[in-house]
């Protein structure tokens, strides 16, 4: 690309700043239609059929969303969705706290941010395993702590009870060190002239914090809540490694229920696997709808 | 991951899941002999992980097929044999003598009166109990369900659990259904259960599970067994925490890994039940097929019936420390193959197991029906209730 290309220059240089943004956007946007958009269709597409991956598909109609609706697993799997959306968003108050407890200069602050923020660079499969023998009984730490309180063993992940809440406490360390970096983000561009505004005033401690910072964090508080939510329904990986949905599926969700449906071993059922996406689907675009809406609303009135 | 390429002539690609050591090393094996008989013919091998390898082969074998790949008999090839990509091998079970001298699997290598794979190697299951422990109690090993219920109630009450279990991964709790089942109904209808045509509220089905209560509600089994796979139950049978396992063969490698020693295993077949009905066992069987899209099928017939023969099998097993199904192949000595072998030739008929008996999804929600039941042994009817839901569309 000459800067005197002698190629079309009258037409290029009217509409350059027209058209060079698309140009930019054109092979991410061209991955994003092919890899993303076009399978969100087939999966609908596919929805409507039996098919065991193999063979021909044969169009059913709406009979896999019939047979959802009679299907005791797919409503375990929904509830423990939401159990898991509602005690996933713990994540953003205790990011907060530690975000605020690490916002302060003393020696070796470095090395504890690190500490905090190291969950959630490890991976998700490796947080599972802590957790899994870290509850084991036997030989677990928790369930020896549990045992020298009480004198009985609690097998969490073999509790159907407790089962839901044990993966979802695993899954909170590493997501409330995310929050909390993203707080600690958030805490480092406060305007210290309002702080110091505050404080002539009289502001101090809860006030200053309530009425001062917490709004100056509310663009980190908006992504953390996204962020935790959309983790929330799609959580899957904790699940699979833990408990792998049991013990018989009472710690199913959503995701891991149409993984076992359409790709596990006992399945190969891609149309009903299908269906169950697009269910999880659509409750997504749900709060991403209204995330949206709040963002552009925002946009606009900056 | 290798992919298969295309096998010029004089070569065979195989696809097989052998990762574990003694697999894979009697896979090397089989390939050098088969090469050294047939030195015009070279075989290409991709291993999988095991995992990897249950859906990896739906792929290769309708995009680019193998000549030969590694699978189970049964109910898990049915789904390959009908929807053509398994191809009819019959021609190389007539040709070799194999109708009889594969006879006890044979049943489970057909479908719709043709053959679809030549099997190799299976193993017993049984219970292994800690002999020692028997010994020290002045047990002996029980040989009807009385005796066996006896034998638990004065091992609990010397403060040692009957039986260890892990059903974190849902299968070992398949062993026991088929086991009870077998013994209280026989194989016939085992059979008709797992193919459907009979319903899971049906009293034949609860007597299974009354049986089966009796060893749940007096706290026969270890607790906690949800949360363990079958490894992590073995450190209470090594341990002497618990003295009997109900397991395949491979069960026993662990067991002395774990330090026990020969004389303190004991191996016993499943307690009769009810009289008169036959003796059927269970035994898993392993097997190799010709995708119907093989790019060289005559060599791969060579492949498969050079595995079918008595040396090829007696060799292999050898290495697998497992039991050969050619009857003119020599059982590898050891004294818990032996007592398996002696067992499965007296058999009435061979299961495959639940979960290669049953199809896929009903075998997964019997296996999670058969787990909720051994932690709440009270919900048995609305256990039964949910899987003869399950019934009426798992077989369509």
């Amino acid at each position: 690309m000459g800067t005197s290309s002698p190629a079309l220059p009258g037409f290029w240089k009217r509409n350059q700043r027209t058209f060079a943004p698309w140009l930019f956007l054109a092979p991410g946007a061209l991955m994003f239609l092919v890899y993303v958009i076009v399978p969100v269709f087939q999966s609908v597409w596919i929805s409507f059929h039996d098919w065991d991956g193999l063979g021909p598909k044969t169009w059913i109609g709406l009979g896999n969303y019939v047979e959802l609706l009679s299907d005791d697993a797919f409503y375990t799997s929904l509830e423990n969705n939401v159990i898991w959306l509602v005690l996933y968003l713990l994540a953003v108050p205790a990011g907060l706290a530690a975000a605020l407890f690490l916002n302060q200069t003393v020696t070796g602050i470095r090395l504890y941010k690190s500490l905090f923020f190291f969950p959630f660079v490890i991976s998700q499969v490796v947080v599972g395993l802590i957790f899994t023998w870290f509850y084991a009984p036997n030989f677990g730490l928790f369930s020896a702590l549990i045992q020298a309180l009480t004198g009985t063993q609690v097998a969490i992940l073999a509790d159907e009870r407790l089962v839901t809440y044990g993966i979802i406490a695993a899954g909170l360390w590493p997501q409330i060190a995310y929050c909390m970096i993203l707080y600690l983000t958030g805490l480092n561009n406060i305007n210290p002239e309002q702080i110091e505004a505050g404080r002539m005033d009289g502001a101090k401690g809860w006030h200053l914090f309530w009425n001062i910072v917490l709004p100056q964090l509310r663009p980190a508080t908006f992504i953390a809540v996204v962020v935790t939510v959309i983790g929330a329904l799609r959580s899957f990986d904790l699940v699979s490694v833990m408990t792998a949905g049991g013990p018989y599926g009472s710690s199913r969700v959503l995701s891991y229920y149409m993984y076992e449906e359409a790709l596990s071993e006992y399945g190969f059922r891609m149309g009903y696997g299908a269906a169950i996406a697009v269910v999880l689907f659509l409750i997504m675009m749900v709060f991403i709808t209204f995330f949206l809406i709040r963002m552009l609303r925002q946009e606009r009135n900056s | 991951m290798l992919v298969a390429s295309a096998a010029c002539a004089g070569e065979i690609v195989l696809n097989s899941d052998q990762s574990d050591p003694a697999p894979k090393k009697a896979m090397e094996q089989l390939i050098a002999d088969f090469q050294a008989k047939n030195p015009d013919i070279k075989v290409k091998w991709n291993n999988f992980d095991h995992e990897g390898y249950k859906s990896a082969i739906r792929n290769f074998l309708t995009a680019d097929a193998p000549d030969v790949v590694a699978w189970y008999a049964g109910n898990r090839m049915a789904p390959f044999v009908k929807a053509g990509l398994f191809a009819d091998v019959s021609d190389v079970w007539a040709a070799n003598g194999l109708n009889d001298q594969l006879k006890s699997a044979a049943a489970s290598m057909t479908i719709d009166g043709k053959q679809w794979g030549v099997p190799y190697t299976n193993y017993q299951w049984g219970i292994y109990y800690r002999a020692d422990i028997f010994k020290d109690k002045g047990i002996t090993p029980p040989k009807t369900w009385d005796e066996l219920v006896a034998a638990c109630a004065k091992l609990k009450s010397a403060g040692i659990t009957p039986f260890t279990i892990g059903t974190k991964a849902l299968w070992p709790t398949a062993g026991w259904f088929d086991y009870l089942d077998l013994r209280v109904n026989g194989y016939e209808f085992h059979m008709d259960l797992t193919a459907g045509k009979v319903p899971y509220t049906d009293p034949r089905v609860k007597a299974v599970f009354a049986k089966w209560a009796e060893l749940v509600k007096p706290g026969y089994f270890i607790e906690n067994h949800a949360a363990l796979d079958w490894q992590d139950a073995m450190p209470q049978f090594v341990q002497g925490k618990a003295a009997m396992y109900l397991m395949g063969n491979f069960a026993v490698a662990p067991m002395k890994d774990g330090g026990l020693k020969q004389d303190q295993i004991g191996f016993l077949p499943f307690p009769q039940i009810t009289a008169g009905v036959p003796v059927s066992e269970e035994a898993p069987t392993d097997t190799f097929h010709i995708p119907s899209g093989a790019k060289n099928k005559e060599d791969a017939k060579k492949f498969l019936a050079y595995l079918a023969s008595p040396e090829a099998q007696t060799k292999i097993n050898e290495t697998l420390g497992q039991l050969p199904i050619n009857n003119k192949s020599t059982v590898p000595d050891d004294k818990f193959l032996k007592a398996g072998f002696e067992m499965l030739a007296n058999a009435h008929a061979l299961a495959q197991f639940y979960d290669r008996d049953a199809p896929a999804d009903m075998a997964k929600a019997g296996m999670e029906g058969f787990q909720e039941f051994m932690v709440k042994p009270d919900k048995l009817d609305a256990i039964l209730a949910r899987l003869d839901k399950i019934r009426a569309h798992a077989y369509k």
